[in-house]
């Protein structure tokens, strides 16, 4: 089971930081297993979606070449404190992982 | 960002239809973007990856900033931010030129989303870390070489 997500979004003046940290393997299916010699299948998120008050913000695409427990930083103009930030991802094996926080 | 965008572009009507079906909410940049082929992930080299990405020969700009270290230690975890100042930025795509594959990201805004991304790469080798901006349907790049002393995408 997908893990939850780590969203930290505060505001700047009229532009909201948000800090995104999801727990997820990103297993690229090239790495080999250190003991086994086989490679480990390809684990990773594909899609990345973030919504502000349930308006898409940001639409991110991504594949096994981003770090384990990727990192997503990026800012949205307009917003204002108390504003729902919703960050959801899927990968490559159909699993989900939404979680929304406020912003600061 | 994918086959259906680049023909709507090309079309007769050309930039001024999408300007209006963006403009009416029909298509957002996003929406369109999100559709990346997952092909482009698996393409081997750059010239394969830009190709199925669809961006054809970016020019160079200024006007995007790429904030990587000179040297990375670890290839596992590079950070990488990408800032791009062009008016209308509505997508930026992380490239790392030397990587198997060498496609790493590709992000789509809409809304109030700015022209900033930050994020943390894999990279194989010493190499060049390039942003490709896509921006009122045209295509910006910007490279920024990091030197990496132990490489990151196993294998």
């Amino acid at each position: 089971m997908a893990e939850p997500m780590k969203i930290r979004a505060t505001l700047q003046g009229d532009v909201a930081d948000v800090k995104v940290l999801m727990n997820h393997p990103m297993e690229t299916g090239l790495r080999k297993d250190a003991k086994t010699g086989q490679k480990v299948p390809a684990h990773h998120i594909n899609t990345v979606t973030a919504k502000v008050n349930g308006a898409t913000v940001l639409e991110g695409s991504m594949a096994g070449g981003v770090s384990k427990n990727p990192y997503l930083g990026f800012k949205v103009k307009g917003a204002k404190s108390g504003d729902t930030v919703e960050v959801s991802w899927e990968d490559n094996k159909g699993d989900k992982r939404t979680d929304t926080t406020k912003i600061a | 960002m994918n086959a259906l965008r680049r023909n709507v572009l090309k079309g007769a009507t050309g930039v001024g239809a999408v300007a209006v079906a963006v403009a009416a909410g029909l298509i957002t940049p996003a929406r369109v973007l999100a559709a990346t082929p997952r092909s482009a992930f698996e393409a081997k080299g750059m010239a394969d990856a830009m190709k199925a990405l669809g961006l054809a020969a970016p020019a160079d700009s200024k006007d995007i900033t790429i904030k990587a270290p000179d040297i990375a230690e670890n290839g596992a975890v590079v950070p990488v931010e990408v800032t791009s100042s062009i008016a209308g930025t509505s997508g930026i795509t992380i490239l790392a030129e030397k990587n198997n594959t060498p496609l790493v990201a590709d992000f789509g805004f809409s809304g109030g989303a700015q022209g900033f991304i930050s994020t943390r790469i894999k990279m194989a080798n010493t190499s060049l870390v390039r942003a490709v901006v896509t921006a009122g349907g045209k295509t910006y790049t910007a490279a920024k070489e990091v030197k990496v002393t132990i490489g990151g995408c196993g294998g």
